[in-house]
């Protein structure tokens, strides 16, 4: 069970939050203009790392906001949180 | 009567409390303070329980919570019985009632004991290979196998006991109370640290209490008299809670533990009402200090689990501790200087000690030779090559080993005893250690694993790093503390210590005997009763991985997760396959590391509080007019009220009459309800919904479908426009929750740029919908001011009203195809409102109706359910609702995903409505259909997904999800059922007034 340091409230046990998948993928501006396989890669594709993987994350059981995590998925270690919108880190 | 053990007073047994017990329904005496093996010992009873397997007898063989074979179950046929409860950790009181398991019928007479006389027969893998076949057996199997296998009982009453849960936040956990913890608690206290200790035994201090005075000193006083001053001192250090009868249980990333605390499993009965019996602790801490210590070997030879075999530290501890002996003619046998330490114990204490068998060839320490002064014979190099005896241990006869130690020769020598103490060295408990993702190391000089890499903030201090002795001890637990709590000194760094230092080391993980192995029974497991030619026999068959000979072998697979044996097994499989031990890896330990309660595990979550329910304003009024209840999500809805006596299938029948003919009236309450406000609402609907939302001029309702990105439908409900910039949403009950994070999720991530703000009011407002050709004269009268005529409030509309003073939302839509009206109120005037409108309605013979009712009418007029028509697999197009899907909106949630090529598909399952050709019969829902009978293999078209007797069409009418539906319209199909085969025709889905005349009825 993971202490998650929520951007907006602070350390907060893992049951208050909800996991969202892999972030950083936008949802296409455009749609209508894609190919099937276009389309596919956005709504299916997703990555599944032993190791770094940037996530979504919801503080659903408190302020209900959503933010970005990077997680080293191997040992669970959390090395960074930080707010929808803001860039991912580089390394 | 049998002969009396206890052979002195001890400091841990209250002699002046006597208590009663029964074992295996006799009679007992002990004393406060014993353990139920500490007690069973003392009254000479040596027969505890039989093995899993062969059913071989078995005696207690540890002190500790690492016991195989002293299982019992406890207070059997009462409401408060427990199984798999080890002997050595159960403390006695009055009237406690224990009895052995695994043994059918008797532990003295014992059916099962057959397979150990046909156990040539019952090999590794034996379960596997021979229950398989025929199938037709099984049950036979089963009823032997559960008859015969020890597994205990379960209560099948009611527990009596409450369990609680506690969460703890410490900076420092200190995990056992040995002299490791106990150093390690202290000096974290003292420097401000809020520590929490904790210990599984009753009493702290570990081994150190009892240990040998004279070879073993703290500061210039006997180590014991050292650590009994040292815990007496714990009292009085702020910052410092210890608890006692506490076991780790789990021990999770980022340093959360689980502990179970026993409050009252040592009282007697009278004393364990209405009190709390066990409580779950769920612990945070900065930092661990695993101070879990070392479990002792035995030894791995031949009829090694004989009754009277027990541990050389658990004989000790009985005899210094207890005031027991464990037998009259004492022998030990080891591999290292343990033994002699219990040897002397026993020995200054008077109880007759004939030999030591040690298979190293010699050691200087001084321990050894303050017993060969004191006269005990010692036979170096030998080891045991047989035991005798059947209830109990009464012989054992050795040998001389071979240099290698692979095999023995010379003559046989016999020794007559009754307790045999085994030691086979030390096994640092690092299960904790794992259990939190830690890596091992294999220390090859001492044949251990070791904590090597930390997964979180955490040491292991002690023997379960593999420091034994005093001097280690002090010396690691003075540098490790300072590093580790960054402190500058602990209270012990100078002290002057001398203790036991071991001079010599051999290690024999199988020990040969004068016969093949396979005629021997070195036991590894000995609560599964796994021998070493079990293993070598695995091995033998392709067997490699630690994890599949565990599996085939059942090794350490009981509720021991064989503590004792694991290193053997693994030391027998490196030695046989040729590799090292190191190399091997370890099986994986898991939590809990004692069996737990199902009551501490649940706590306070038990009866009502188990799954928490919502229920609505109007709730009390359904249960005084006995409505059943459905569970929906959380709620408890009103199902169907059966009234005078009732079937459902009557009360749903008369329900639904009267809604069409009169009026009808349904707690609506449930239905999701969230609050849209901001400049953005309309364009913010336009893109969540499938339909255009734009132009709905202000008090005006829309119903809307949501979609997955798939495209597959998620959601439905009414949306009113209340104000220019505020919309209020309604969603399906059980899909509230969901729909809301789904839509913060879009805003918050997708669509920041929105002037959006979401708000849950479900549990604002509760809704009464009142339907039927009346539902209008019944508004009237509850809202005499308001204007009902068509042209002011047309279907599909809302109005804002008062009841006297309270301001109420009143909806003209409907779910039934009636005229229908449905009131929000405030919920604290939920069923005042409700009330107000039975009272209104009593004239029209208003009938309350519930869920099934409401989904009788919405199936005759063919509306969906999500949930129940889809399954997460259905799209608008699936569903014949081309029609609230817009061609014009460039884009919404799903709509690209209409036009992947499966989605487009024409062969995908459709909606459509299914008539019987009997009228009378009425599908079940989820029956398969089927267009051709004779076919092999026959295929599947779809399913039944609602199904009902329509009163008001007098005939029975189904929905169902058909591969290509939409183009058979007349077809006839079938539903083959268990008896019989069912023709049907596919029809139009809605059966019922499809111009919709009576809506504006
Ligand atoms: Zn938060």
């Amino acid at each position: 069970m993971f202490v998650i340091n929520c951007p907006y409230c602070g350390e907060r046990d893992q049951q208050e939050f909800k996991a969202g998948g892999e972030a950083h993928i936008e949802r296409p501006k455009q749609p209508t203009e894609l190919s099937d396989d276009e389309w596919a890669e956005y709504l299916f594709m997703r990555k599944n790392i032993k190791g770094v993987q940037f996530e979504r994350w919801n503080h659903a059981h408190g302020c209900r906001k959503w933010f970005n995590m990077v997680r080293d998925t191997s040992n669970d270690e959390i090395k960074l949180v930080y707010k929808m919108g803001e860039k991912p880190p580089l390394e | 009567m049998s002969a009396n053990l206890r052979v002195q007073s001890s400091e841990y047994i209250d002699e002046t409390h006597r208590v009663s017990f029964r074992f295996n329904g006799k009679k007992y005496y002990g004393f406060k303070g014993d353990t139920l093996a500490s007690a069973l010992l003392a009254n000479d009873v040596h027969l505890v329980g039989r093995s899993f397997k062969y059913h071989r007898p078995r005696g207690i063989m540890t002190a500790g919570s690492e016991e195989p074979n002293a299982i019992v179950q406890v207070n059997d046929n009462t409401n408060r019985t427990e199984p798999n409860v080890r002997a050595t950790e159960l403390e006695i009181y009055e009237g406690l009632e224990a009895s052995s398991q695994n043994c059918w019928p008797s532990v003295n007479f014992d059916i099962g004991g057959i397979n150990n006389l046909i156990s040539p027969f019952l090999p590794a893998g034996f379960y596997y290979k021979t229950f398989m076949w025929p199938a037709s057996f099984w049950e036979k199997y089963e009823f032997f196998i559960r008859h015969s296998a020890g597994l205990g009982k379960s209560p099948t009453e009611k527990d009596p006991d409450i369990y609680d849960h506690r969460n703890i936040h410490c900076d420092v956990l200190v995990v056992g109370a040995g002299i490791s913890g106990i150093l390690a608690a202290k000096n974290a206290a003292k420097n401000n640290l809020k520590t929490l200790l904790i210990e599984e035994k009753n009493e702290l201090g570990g081994a150190t209490i009892y240990q040998n005075k004279e070879f073993n000193k703290i500061d210039n006083q006997s180590s014991s008299d050292w650590i009994k001053k040292e815990i007496n001192k714990l009292k009085n250090i702020n910052n410092l809670e210890v608890k006692t009868r506490t076991s780790v249980a789990a021990y999770h990333g980022y340093n959360y533990l689980l502990a179970r605390e026993n409050l009252t499993d040592h009282l007697e009965k009278k004393d364990k009402n209405n009190k709390i019996r066990q409580r779950l602790l769920k612990i945070r801490a900065k930092k661990v200090i695993l101070a879990t210590g070392a479990l002792e070997r035995p030894l791995v030879f031949n009829n090694n689990d004989r009754p009277g075999i027990i541990l050389s530290t658990a004989v000790k501890k009985y005899a210094d501790f207890f005031g027991v002996k464990c037998g009259e003619k004492n022998v030990f046998f080891t591999n290292n200087d343990s033994a002699y330490e219990s040897a002397l114990c026993l020995h200054n204490r008077g109880i007759n000690v004939d030999a030591i068998i040690d298979i190293r060839n010699n050691s200087n320490s001084k321990i050894v030779k303050a017993t060969e002064k004191a006269g005990i014979k010692i036979y170096w190099s030998h080891t045991v090559v047989d035991t005798k005896g059947y209830r109990r241990l009464n012989n054992i006869s050795i040998m001389k080993l071979s240099n290698d130690g692979m095999t023995v020769t010379g003559n046989k020598i016999n020794i007559s005893c009754d307790c045999l103490g085994v030691a086979g060295g030390w096994t640092p408990a690092v299960h904790l250690f794992t259990q939190s993702g830690g890596k091992l190391k294999f220390d090859e000089e001492n044949n251990i694993f070791l904590p090597n890499k930390y997964p979180s903030d955490q040491i292991s201090v002690g023997s379960c790093n593999g420091s034994f002795n005093l001097k280690e001890i002090f010396k690691e637990i003075s540098i490790k503390l300072k590093e580790f709590l960054r402190i500058e000194k602990t209270d012990f760094d100078n002290f002057d210590i001398e203790c036991e230092e071991e001079t010599s080391k051999r290690n024999i993980w199988l020990l040969p005997a004068d016969k093949a192995i396979g005629k021997t029974k070195p036991f590894v497991d000995y609560q599964n009763d796994a021998t070493a030619k079990d293993i070598k026999l695995a091995l033998r068959e392709g067997f490699r991985s630690i994890e599949h000979v565990k599996r085939y072998t059942t090794t350490g697979m009981g509720t021991d997760q064989g503590k004792l044996g694991n290193m053997h097994a693994l030391g027998i499989i490196a030695d046989t396959a040729g590799v090292k031990m190191g190399e091997l890896g370890t099986t994986t330990f898991r939590p809990p590391y004692t069996p737990l309660t199902f009551g501490t595990i649940v706590g306070r979550n038990v009866g009502e509080y188990f799954d928490i329910f919502r229920r609505t304003a109007m709730n009390d009024w359904l249960i005084e007019n006995k409505a059943e209840f459905e569970n929906v999500g959380q709620w408890k809805r009103g199902w169907y009220y059966p009234g005078n006596g009732e079937t459902m299938n009557q009360a749903v029948q008369r329900e639904s009459k009267a809604a069409r003919e009169s009026a009808g009236i349904l707690d609506a309450s449930t239905l999701g309800k969230i609050d849209i406000q901001g400049s953005d609402a309309s364009e913010f609907l336009n893109r969540v919904y499938t339909n255009a939302w734009s132009k709905l001029a202000i008090g005006k309702c829309r119903y809307g479908l949501m979609l997955n990105e798939d495209g597959m439908v998620y959601d439905d409900g009414v949306t009113t426009r209340l104000e220019e910039n505020h919309y209020l949403m309604t969603t399906t009950t059980g899909g509230a929750a969901n729909v809301l994070g789904k839509l913060e999720d879009y805003l918050q991530t997708e669509w920041p740029e929105l002037d959006v703000y979401l708000t849950s009011v479900t549990d604002h407002y509760a809704t009464a919908s009142v339907c039927g050709p009346n539902s209008k004269k019944i508004l009237k009268k509850i809202f005499p001011d308001l204007d009902f005529s068509d042209e002011s409030f047309p279907h599909m509309s809302f109005k804002e009203a008062k009841i006297s003073n309270i301001k109420c939302r009143v909806m003209r839509i409907s779910f039934t195809g009636e005229h229908s009206y449905e009131i929000n109120i405030q919920a604290s005037f939920g069923k005042a409102l409700w009330e107000k409108c039975i009272e209104a309605g009593k004239e029209f013979n208003i009938t309350p109706y519930g869920t099934e009712t409401m989904h009788l009418l919405r199936a005759e007029k063919g509306f969906i359910i999500v949930g129940q028509d889809t399954d997460g697999t259905m799209t608008p197009i699936d569903l014949q609702m081309d029609w609230i899907v817009s061609k014009k909106k460039y884009d919404f949630i799903g709509k690209r995903s209409l036009y992947r090529s499966d989605t487009m598909r024409e062969d995908r399952k459709q909606l459509v409505g299914l008539l019987t050709d009997d009228p009378n019969i009425i599908l079940e829902e989820g029956a398969q259909i089927v267009s051709e009978l004779n076919q092999n293999p026959i295929q599947m078209l779809g399913h039944v997904t609602s199904s009902y007797f329509s009163p008001n069409l007098n005939k029975s009418i189904a929905l169902a999800v058909v591969r290509g539906g939409k183009d058979m319209m007349g077809k006839k199909l079938f539903i083959p059922m268990e008896d019989k085969t069912i023709s049907v025709t596919v029809a139009n889905p809605v059966f019922f007034d499809e111009e919709n005349k009576r809506l504006n009825a």
